[in-house]
């Protein structure tokens, strides 16, 4: 199982979905995508995870560097986390520093 | 991560990109660009690095550290572009085979890293384990970028302090509790309302670092279920979470979820503090496994005899040597961790007085061990608390060497409270002792109330509601024919040995653990509650459950419903110790800095009954102005009978304008048995003395009664 991951800047809004399971392997690609989308400044990132399957702490991790790399000030949001991907936010603790939300906008 | 120009690599090992590495700090460290090894041995002459990818079953990759990247007695490396998610490591030691000498190095064996901050291996409790796994639990990478925000340790003071010892599984585990990750820290982070709605400001886990549920499992001989190391008291690593007890622990994530358990107790005003165990370690003795520790470095970490033994002052096979100055950096860097990195606000160190003891196992006048843990900076506000004996035959409640920090388990306390209560002779002295936080044990050397953290029961021994309901112990569960356990229990069973379906032996049976834990809480000193026993949790007579994942150990949450007159009357005491200050304060009554004073009486007024055959005792705490010069601060009043009939107690006189009133009477059924702070039933305005039932006390507060 792979990951795919597409971005996009909807104003000054970074989508980034992902499809598939996010484990240490891919966790780069992941971690890549938000580089890229970084320096365009966005006010909030929008990730869409409803096809996501799996999580590992190297994605979390990635979450963590998204916050750290652009700043508090920016909002994440996690839409669409069902399954393994909820839980894994819910008891890592991590959906205390984003915004976990069914759908969006 | 920046790339750092003057951070590159300088040697190589096949496709491994390797630069001498930093000696400081041991373990592993992610540093620009890779990962940092560091591991020390005092006799070991070559060490190789070892790579798994995770869950493998052979290794990745052997790095020999070049000997260039010794320094001293530490080999450290640095290795870079690892993926450090996908990786686990040991280390192979080669050095001298001399037990007699205190040496066993064996090159064939892969050995943890005792500064491991993760641990796989036994990420799923209770999966059975693969015996032929030639590096069963292994040592993992982990990232220290957990969002604490503004949290810190609460630094809650001491005096205030209602503990609640508990075990992380046993506290979730039951089918009752109703948690969507039942045993796990997520577990109890679901409970956190429960323990707030109780009111304890401090839960003191059972061993959470990293052990092996495995260790010595077998089958109970007689039901054929498996008995584990359930409790924990046998460390694998002391840097690493138990993985086994987090739900996200197969994700690899136990970090993160008991990072954020401690973030949520802390957001919620409870502090954290954790039971250590640094008298052994899980590699037991001469015939036990290797898995860490003995291969690295046995002469240094162990205590051993002269022929080349370990000795066994903790009853477990072997003896960490915490007074060599290596391992005691070790035990403090451990702390130092497990309070800067997890924030945690202290801890309660199991057998304590092995700490104290010389590498030959000589008790130090002076130990430098917990002489360092008293003064260390990082550790300066974390509560340190000792179980202060062993299983060599060392006794120190009441001479710990405290130095000015160090509280203990006052296992005086446990015995006197519980001999009283069972109605023995010549108890009421030593009873004034423990109330008063025992300043015949800690009325010395500077200590006060607060060196004494008081209990009845904890998690060796009876429950309290087992306390009261058998005279003996029935530890055949744990398949050793009864033999082991305490047998110092000072229990009585009030008539009947177990369940019964008397109700007025139920009824006294409920009288006594209101009656204890009313004592309990309104004793100087740091009260701790055994999980459950606000519930009446059983254990069926069994004294040592150290074996059980089962219901003799797991909280039955049904009980909320059955006996919440318990929870209530739990409940309302803590809350009675909240709003008096006179319950908490730091100093003993009547002394230096004490504003207040403990008066005694009896069944007369101002006249204790200190003799062999007395078995009542009353006492009033009172500011020494209270009711005058517009103090209008409460006094309180408690009087106890241990006899079997009631018993009239003489009320004394309260200053102008104050009145009594009614918070606590333990003859009385619910829900008379006890009111809520502030509430309490005024009492007739004549009313010239109390009558306390048999085995049953009372509890009244004096104050103007216009503040009702």
């Amino acid at each position: 199982m792979t990951l795919s991951i597409n971005v996009e800047m909807k104003d000054r809004e970074a989508w980034i979905t992902l499809d598939g399971e996010l484990d240490a392997a891919v966790a780069g690609e992941f971690r890549q995508a938000i580089e890229q989308v970084a320096p365009q400044k966005p006010e909030k990132l929008v990730l869409f995870v409803s096809k996501l399957q799996f999580m590992a702490s190297a994605g979390l991790r990635v979450l963590v560097f998204a916050k750290q790399q652009m700043g508090r000030e920016v909002s994440i949001h996690v839409v669409g986390a069902s399954g393994p991907v909820l839980n894994t936010l819910h008891m890592s603790g991590f959906d205390q520093s984003v915004y976990v939300q069914e759908s969006y906008p | 991560m920046d790339t750092r120009i003057d951070f590159y690599p300088t040697h190589q090992h096949g496709a491994y990109k390797l630069r001498p590495g930093r000696a400081f700090p041991f373990g592993t460290t992610l540093v620009p660009g890779g990962v940092n090894f560091s591991i020390s041995s005092g006799h070991a002459t070559a060490c190789t690095l070892v790579l798994f990818e995770k869950g493998a079953p052979e290794p990745l990759v052997e790095i020999p550290f070049p000997d260039a990247f010794r320094i001293g007695n530490v080999w450290c490396m640095v290795i870079f572009d690892l993926d450090f998610e996908r990786i686990e490591y040991g280390y192979r030691m080669d050095g001298p085979w001399d037990p007699a000498a205190g040496h066993r190095f064996d090159k064939t064996k892969i050995l943890l890293d005792p500064y491991a901050k993760a641990i796989g291996g036994r990420t799923l409790w209770g999966k059975p384990p693969d015996w032929n796994d030639i590096y069963p639990q292994r040592a993992r990478l982990v990232f220290e970028d957990f969002d604490w925000e503004d949290d810190r340790p609460l630094e809650t003071p001491l005096a205030d302090l209602v503990i609640y010892e508990m075990h992380t599984r046993s506290f979730t585990a039951h089918p009752s509790a109703g948690v969507k990750h039942p045993g796990t820290y997520a577990g109890i982070m679901a409970k956190i309302p429960y323990l707030k709605e109780l009111g304890v400001n401090c839960v003191e886990l059972m061993p959470i670092f990293e052990f092996d549920e495995f260790e010595n499992s077998r089958p109970n001989p007689l039901s054929g279920e498996m008995m584990y190391n359930y409790w924990g008291y046998s460390t694998v690593g002391f840097f690493a979470p138990k993985a086994g007890f987090a739900a996200t622990g197969p994700f690899g994530m136990e970090v993160d979820e008991f990072k954020n358990l401690v973030k949520e107790l802390h957001r919620n005003g409870i502090e954290v503090m954790l039971d250590v165990v640094f008298n052994h370690t899980a590699e037991g003795n001469e015939r036990g496994p290797t898995l860490s520790f003995r291969g690295i470095d046995n002469q240094t970490f162990y205590m051993l005899t002269p022929e080349g033994y370990y000795y066994n002052f903790s009853g477990c096979g072997n003896t960490l040597n915490c007074n060599s100055p290596v391992v005691r950096n070790m035990v403090l860097d451990c702390l130092r961790y497990w309070a800067a990195e997890y924030h945690i606000d202290g801890f309660r160190f199991d057998l304590a007085s092995i700490l104290g003891r010389a590498p030959n196992g000589a008790p130090l006048p002076n130990p430098p061990l917990l002489e360092s843990l008293a003064f260390d900076p990082v550790l300066a506000n974390c509560k340190l608390i000792a179980e202060a004996w062993d299983a060599g035959g060392l006794y120190q409640v009441g001479s710990f060497p405290a130095y000015g920090r160090w509280a203990e388990w006052n296992g005086k306390y446990r015995d006197d409270i519980r001999r009283f209560l069972k109605g023995d002779d010549g108890m009421v002295p030593v009873m004034a002792e423990r109330i008063q936080g025992s300043p015949d044990l800690y009325g010395w050397n500077e200590r006060g109330p607060t060196a004494s953290i008081n209990f009845i029961t904890c998690h060796d021994g009876f429950t309290l509601y087992d306390l009261f309901a058998y005279n003996d112990k029935h530890n055949e569960a744990n398949g050793e024919q009864n033999r082991d356990g305490g047998n110092d229990d000072h229990s009585w069973n009030c008539g009947v040995e177990g369940e019964t379906d008397d109700a007025q032996i139920n009824a006294l049976r409920r009288r006594m653990i209101k009656n204890a834990l009313a004592i309990l809480l309104m004793s100087h000193g740091i009260p701790m509650i055994l999980m459950g026993d606000e519930l009446g949790r059983t254990q069926r007579g069994n004294n040592n459950t150290y074996c059980h994942d089962n219901e003799l150990n797991w909280l039955d949450w049904t009980l909320r419903e059955r006996n919440n007159e318990l929870f209530n009357f739990t409940r309302q005491m803590i809350a009675l110790r909240k709003a008096h200050p006179l319950l908490r304060a730091g100093e003993f009554f009547g002394r230096n800095g004490s504003p207040a004073d403990i008066i005694w009486h009896g069944t007369q007024a101002w006249k204790a009954d200190w003799s062999e055959d007395s078995r009542a005792l009353a006492f009033m705490l009172r500011e020494r102005d209270a009711g005058q010069g517009g103090n209008t601060t409460p006094v309180l009043y408690m009087a106890i009978n241990s006899f079997w009939d009631a018993l009239p107690f003489e009320l004394p006189h309260l200053p102008i304008g104050y009145h009594w009133h009614l918070f606590a009477n333990t003859s009385l059924p619910a829900p008379d048995d006890i009111q809520e702070p502030g509430q309490e039933v005024l009492l007739d305005e004549n009313v010239r003395s109390f009558l306390v039932g048999g085995r049953a006390l009372a509890i009244l507060v004096g104050r103007p009664q216009s503040q009702t």
